[in-house]
């Protein structure tokens, strides 16, 4: 089963992440049991009959604005942000707004393009899970990569996953 | 100057970790090239023409006597013997081996130094005022807000992959020194009728291919809320610049788009969310930072040294480089010296291993132990007495760093070029090198007197050539270099973006053609102009005219 790491711990996860192709309209759907994460949207057109389903979350292409998600995010219990390159930044200020300004508190997890050598960034604007890039690593390399989540101990800045800068956290000397 | 407590140190120790592992795993072919690319650049590491290129971040162009000689000591041992400072104020080595990079890294780190995002779509290095602290019309210190922002923009884990590259500037006095008008955020300290620390910002301001001058998108953000507005400012362009195209993607492109108006709004919204949140400022930390750039310990001299007075008058040469690499200093009996690297046998702002370690003895022996560098690509040392100024004239002339052009023709920025980078279109350098020659008549450049050439080898504009009075920009037409002069562009209050006169020019011709337009300057200048007040006065027609001809300006006029 492929690995993805949440909070900081390598799991199983076989969340499939459900991608129309340009011939499948997001009306006409019929989804597979299992978890699974629907496109935006697909949540759209059926947010009504998709919310409560286990195992249901949606994801977001980095072009998306997560604020068409505010409205619904007490239904929804988990968002994936896609990494469509890893050079694309959009998703780390999507995943800060979902943690800070609309207090979302249900899984946050990177999809698409994840990497190790962004997961240290990942982690701090409040992605709780990494699903990282379909067959980039072996088992072996992925716990290796966990490493990466530590890559500095102290950062200098306020993010979500320490919500005060060092500033304010330490009493530096003069 | 700021030194590292044991937080600092760590981040860099720790960044130092991360790139050898990062750089094992590339050698090991398991980071692909394209995976490698940007994180290498976040490290100041260009692959380029010969040889990789590292960029180590000199933070607001401060740097310790003993940085300096780290420099010295990484050029000769991983270089060929010299380092070049760049127009950002940050040093460059050209010929480092990949695979030694983290060494060099590691050894920057044991003086408090970095290449930490020097290169990349992230918050680059902070440049500000190269006379900070020193310059009678300084308002406010800016160099404490430098160190402020340089922390906060360190690892900023949400603008890490930026659209573009993003840079600040920050400048406190009342002549702009930082070109904070052609930064994608210009910071200009001030203080509101209350007498409160607050930055006036602009935005969106840039050279490159499109260059723009800022707009103000406050007159008056108060210290305590600098950052959480920088966040705002960062955020909306994170989420809405432009990422479908490379040239388009500066924030510069996304201001205009919508207009200063409603990004201002859009940004004040989300400031909204983050103003006097955790991210504020606090007293105790802007005086914990601000304590690391006290006053040294000046003595109190004469505003007037006699000495100094009798040396000038009798030594022409040293009156020569007194009268232009001296400065003025806001404390009586010292003086700023502009330690030149524009020495015409070396590429401008090129400087050897052993000149390096020379400069850091002087700054040791002079100078409080600092040295700046300038995005003018010179050094500095700012705090020398008048009455040593004649023994380091001495020693800076017996090392080729006391050419006496300060601000005049041939202390022209100058980017690498194509003779390294594999950006540019053109060579830069003899480009320079041969318009030194030209001008080598030391009283020819007085009397021509204060003036800028800058020269830039593709559209990225690192030479800064759109600002420069005479701006020359190497351009490739059909697999040749050819080279596009522009006049008119100004740096610092005054800032402007200078026009092309016309046509381009072949390499051979460049040393006529700068001929030509500053014999049209000498001719037109009235009442002691500078050559920039004179263009502004007359307009680019006598100097097309003087440029090209009676009949070519005709025939342009006519198809125009």
């Amino acid at each position: 089963m492929p690995k993805i790491i949440r909070n900081g711990q390598l799991s199983d996860d076989d969340t499939r992440i459900l991608i129309l192709d340009e011939s499948q309209a997001p009306e006409e759907l019929a989804l597979a049991a299992g978890p699974v994460f629907v496109p935006f949207a697909v949540w759209q057109a059926h947010s009504g009959q998709l919310s409560g389903r286990a195992g249901l979350g949606v994801w977001l292409d980095s072009h998306e604005d997560v604020a068409e998600l505010v409205p619904d995010l007490e239904r929804i219990s988990a968002i994936a942000l896609n990494f469509p390159k890893f050079t694309d930044g959009r998703a780390y200020s999507a995943a800060a707004l979902l943690r800070t300004r609309y207090g979302f508190k249900g899984e946050i997890r990177a999809i698409g393009d994840v990497l190790r050598d962004q997961f240290f960034f990942m982690q701090r604007c409040g992605f709780d899970t990494l699903q990282p890039k379909i067959g980039k690593y072996s088992d072996a390399q992925l716990e290796e990569a966990l490493a990466s989540l530590k890559d500095f101990s102290t950062p200098y800045q306020a993010a979500v996953d320490q919500p005060e800068p060092l500033f304010r956290r330490a009493a530096r000397a003069a | 100057m700021y030194r590292y407590d044991p937080y600092d140190q760590k981040i860099v120790d720790e960044r130092v970790a991360q790139f050898r592992d990062q750089t094992r795993r590339y050698l090991a072919g398991e980071l692909t090239e394209e995976e490698f690319r940007p994180l290498r650049l976040q490290n100041g590491l260009y692959i380029q023409r010969h040889a990789p290129m590292l960029r180590v971040a000199v933070p607001y162009g401060l740097l310790s006597s003993s940085q300096v000689r780290k420099m010295a000591h990484i050029a000769r041992t991983y270089d060929k013997g010299y380092a070049h400072i760049t127009t950002r104020q940050n040093v460059q080595f050209n010929w480092p081996e990949l695979k030694l990079v983290p060494e060099i890294l590691a050894e920057l780190a044991t003086v408090e130094m970095h290449a930490i995002q020097t290169s990349g779509a992230c918050i680059r290095n902070i440049t500000s005022d190269p006379f900070a602290g020193v310059a009678g019309d300084e308002l406010i210190d800016p160099r404490p807000w430098g160190e402020i922002l340089r922390q906060w923009s360190t690892f900023h884990p949400e603008f890490a992959f930026l659209p573009r590259k993003f840079k600040i500037a920050i400048n406190g006095a009342e002549q702009d020194r930082a070109v904070i008008q052609c930064h994608d955020i210009g910071l200009e300290l001030k203080r509101d009728a209350a007498g409160e620390i607050g930055f006036r910002v602009l935005v969106g301001g840039g050279m490159g291919r499109t260059p723009v001058i800022g707009a103000e998108i406050s007159a008056f953000v108060p210290w305590q809320h600098i950052i959480t507005y920088c966040e705002a400012i960062l955020r909306v362009y994170n989420r809405h610049g432009r990422r479908d195209n490379l040239y388009k993607a500066r924030i510069k492109i996304l201001v205009k788009a919508l207009g200063i108006d409603e990004f201002r709004r859009q940004v004040d919204d989300e400031w909204v969310f983050g103003k006097n949140g955790p991210n504020t400022l606090t007293e105790a930390e802007v005086a914990r930072v601000a304590g690391h750039f006290t006053t040294p310990a000046y003595e109190t001299l004469p505003a007037e040294d006699a000495g100094y007075v009798s040396q000038r008058a009798a030594n022409p040469a040293f009156a020569a480089w007194a009268r232009r690499n001296v400065l003025a200093h806001k404390v009586p009996g010292y003086a700023v010296v502009v330690v030149s690297l524009k020495d015409p046998s070396r590429a401008p702002g090129d400087v050897t291993d052993a000149q390096l370690d020379l400069v850091a003895d002087w700054a040791d022996a002079h100078s409080f132990g600092e040295i700046r560098a300038t995005h003018e690509q010179n050094l500095v040392l700012a705090d020398v007495k008048q009455s040593e100024l004649f023994a380091l004239w001495e020693k800076a002339r017996g090392a080729g760093l006391a050419t006496p052009t300060f601000g005049l023709l041939t202390d022209m920025i100058c980017c690498p070029g194509g003779d390294f980078c594999s950006l540019a279109n053109a060579k830069s350098i003899p480009i320079a090198n041969a318009i030194q020659a030209r001008f080598d008549d030391l009283d020819y450049l007085y009397d021509i007197g204060d003036i800028e050439l800058n020269i830039s080898g593709c559209m990225n504009s690192c030479g800064h050539h759109h600002v420069g009075h005479i701006g020359v920009l190497g351009v490739d037409k059909n697999g040749e270099e050819w080279y596009q002069v522009s006049l008119g562009g100004s740096q610092g209050n005054l800032t402007s973006i200078g026009k092309v006169i016309g046509r381009s020019f072949a390499a051979a011709e460049m040393p006529d053609v700068v001929a030509k337009i500053i014999n049209v300057y000498l001719a037109q200048r009235q009442d002691g102009e500078r050559f920039i007040e004179t263009v502004r006065r007359t307009g680019l027609d006598p100097f097309k005219l003087g440029v090209y001809g009676e009949a070519a300006a005709k025939e342009r006029k006519q198809n125009a």
